[in-house]
């Protein structure tokens, strides 16, 4: 099934508030408000498109931790990502009724936790499918093989989306792989695998769909490699023009996902200058409110150490944090 | 109340917890048709069938992270690591993941599971079984570690490890599994998770342990006991929640204290027991603590394991030290 006229717009919509995201965080990280943030630009439709394909009400999304347009699609508010990015622990949640788990820093750890939740809600005839983001990089952890391999004898309903972004920091592809593919592997998990223009937002919303089906009709899992493109730098710690050739660099950002889907919106007349405009306007509106937000929220203190690392903590715990909290020993 | 084996205890809490709540299971490797290779899970999956005791592909950091997501999902999973050295291939997931999700999303997320694992030597194990890596995991803030020593504790801390809210790992004595018997309560038993066992009275001295050095320690004791030598016995059970309180109160007692653990000596449990003895009660000491430990070594091939391991020829001359007997 495809998109239709309306859902491509609000695709597009999400798509420019991602990359106005980018921007602005950025820049508050340069200010010193924000700490290190990674941009998804350029990798704009594979996140898109792979979060339309889920039914937020029911099915589960897995981030590594470049994926905030999918997220916020999943249902995530963007003025906590916001808190995130100012590092506050609170910022870490997923409000309740969000059906999301963490940012994941440790590369590919969240594959066996989606598999395990795929499964686990399969054995107790629960509803829902669970899709878990990767990239590149990722695909050579231990994790990444274990969780797949495991998603095939289980038969779990998940989705594993692979972002091809071509680098991982500085490391090209094809230092993470002689394969020409990462999705054929998926064959020797005895999964599905598909690979995709992942800058082509309804090509990854059809194949990611279709891995969602399979896994909701119980097929069991699907491997899909979107081939996308890393903008940006790694994160606002990284300097790529230590390893990226700039004509390179040039010529794949030509290929913006963007600049494909609004042109083709346009020639439907779905796109115009006016939309364009108060778009824009509204956008940073909400940036700014989100930031206000973000800003206004108190910070922890000491508990914000303390609290939420046990349900019942230790005694000598609990005696750490009153010492902390006092000054003194007891 | 029934004579067991700590194997059969261990069998007969998860029995026991999967006939009573309907969301725990078992997964690990070889845990269903074989009953696990130690024959821990022996029969579970002929009550409980295929779904509920899984035998799972050999790879540890996805039993356990599978286990994390199994939690998330609304399940009570329990773990089997095959032995506690095998662990290292699931490190990253119990430490960065099982033991900081509930932080990490600020008690959103919060994976109630138990890993179960035997360790300890003595047994002429190959290389990576025996090893004795409670510190480790003791040294992981998130996690709460339990190491029984005798049948009853082995079910009942297990009873306990599986209805916490907390991650818990269950770390059995690999030595004692079918050697070590006692009496276990038949059905409901719970051991609460942060209290010593006093597990032999005695005035002189204060010997610390837990796992399987708790019977090297009660045999030491037995052994002194002709010499003279009054040797209270204390059992951790639980080393995280240390229990402070119980600890100190047992070393103050006697004013002499030997720790005794078959970890190596740098930065093994035993180092935190005697600081934290100090730190409580240092002007209640009559003599500096000492440690019985593993050198700072691999631990060894079998054929040599004996140098390795303390005994209770070690332990006693390190009573007598502590007494101020003279050799």
């Amino acid at each position: 099934m495809t998109l239709d006229p309306a859902e491509r717009r609000s695709a597009l919509e999400l798509m420019k508030l991602s990359r106005a995201v980018d921007r602005y965080a950025v820049g508050l990280q340069r200010q010193g408000v924000f700490g290190t943030f990674g941009e998804a630009r350029g990798q704009e439709a594979t996140l898109v498109g792979a979060a339309m394909a889920l039914d937020p009400a029911v099915d589960w999304m897995v981030p590594q931790y470049r994926e905030l347009p999918a997220l916020v699609h999943h249902g995530v508010p963007l003025e906590l990502l916001f808190l995130l990015y100012r590092y506050l622990p609170a910022g870490f949640t997923v409000p309740t009724g969000v059906n999301a788990l963490c940012n994941q820093v440790s590369l590919a750890a969240q594959l066996p936790h989606a598999v395990g939740l795929a499964w686990g809600l399969a054995l107790q005839k629960k509803p829902g499918v669970v899709l878990a983001f990767v990239g590149d990089g990722g695909s050579s952890e231990g994790d990444f093989f274990e969780a797949c391999n495991l998603a095939g004898v289980t038969g779990a309903p998940v989705v594993v989306v692979v972002q091809n972004n071509g680098w991982a920091i500085s490391t090209p592809t094809s230092r993470q792989t002689r394969a020409s593919r990462i999705a054929d592997r998926a064959s020797g998990f005895g999964i599905a695998g598909r690979t995709v223009d992942g800058n082509d937002l309804d090509a990854v919303h059809e194949a990611v769909l279709d891995a969602v089906e399979r896994a909701r009709s119980g097929g069991g899992a699907t491997l899909v490699e979107c081939l996308t493109y890393r903008a940006g730098a790694h994160n606002t710690n990284d300097d790529p023009s230590r390893y990226r050739d700039p004509d390179e660099h040039a010529e794949r950002e030509r290929d913006d996902p963007i600049e494909r889907l609004e042109g083709v919106l346009r020639a439907e007349g779905a796109w115009n200058d006016e939309r364009e405009r108060e778009y824009t306007a509204s956008v940073r509106a909400r940036l700014d409110a989100a930031l206000d937000w973000a800003l206004a929220q108190p910070e922890p203190g000491a508990d914000g150490v303390f609290d939420h690392v046990y349900k019942n903590p230790p005694a000598r715990l609990e005696r750490q944090r009153r010492e902390q909290l006092s000054g003194g020993r007891e | 109340m029934t004579t067991m084996t700590i194997l059969e205890a261990v069998r007969s809490a998860l029995a026991h917890e999967m006939r009573r709540d309907e969301t725990v299971m078992v997964l690990g490797e070889d845990v269903g048709r074989l009953g696990g290779v130690f024959r821990a899970t022996a029969g579970l999956i002929d009550e409980f069938g295929g779904d509920r005791v899984v035998d799972m592909p050999i790879a540890e950091g996805a039993i356990v992270g599978a286990a994390l997501g199994l939690a998330l999902s609304g399940l009570r999973p329990v773990a089997e690591l095959q032995f506690l050295g095998f662990g290292a291939q699931a490190f990253h997931q119990i430490t960065q993941q099982v033991a900081r999700y509930r932080y990490r999303s600020q008690g959103r997320f919060a994976p109630a599971l138990t890993i179960r694992a035997p360790f300890g030597g003595g047994v002429r194990t190959p290389e990576m079984h025996s090893d004795a890596l409670e510190a480790l995991y003791a040294h992981t803030p998130g996690l709460k570690v339990v190491a029984p020593a005798t049948p009853g504790d082995a079910k009942g801390l297990l009873l306990a490890a599986i209805r916490d809210d907390d991650p818990v790992m269950v770390l059995e004595p690999l030595k004692g599994y079918r050697l070590v018997k006692g009496e276990v309560p038949d059905g409901e038993h719970l051991v609460d998770l942060g209290h010593i066992r006093l597990a032999r009275q005695g005035t002189h001295v204060t010997l610390v342990a837990w796992s399987s050095a708790v019977q090297l320690c009660e045999r030491a004791a037995r052994e002194l006991e002709a010499e003279g030598i009054s040797a209270a016995v204390v059992d951790l059970r639980s080393i995280v929640p240390l229990d402070v309180e119980g600890l100190v109160e047992a070393v103050v007692a006697t004013g002499r204290c030997v720790v005794v653990h078959e970890a190596p000596l740098t930065s093994g449990f035993g180092a935190e027991v005697v600081s934290t003895v100090q730190e409580e009660a240092f002007y209640d000491l009559e003599a500096p603590i000492v440690r019985v430990t593993a050198p700072d070594t691999p631990y060894p091939v079998p054929g040599v394991e004996e140098f390795f391991l303390p005994d209770v020829d070690r332990v006693k001359r390190a009573v007598r030290r502590t007494v101020g007997v003279a050799e």
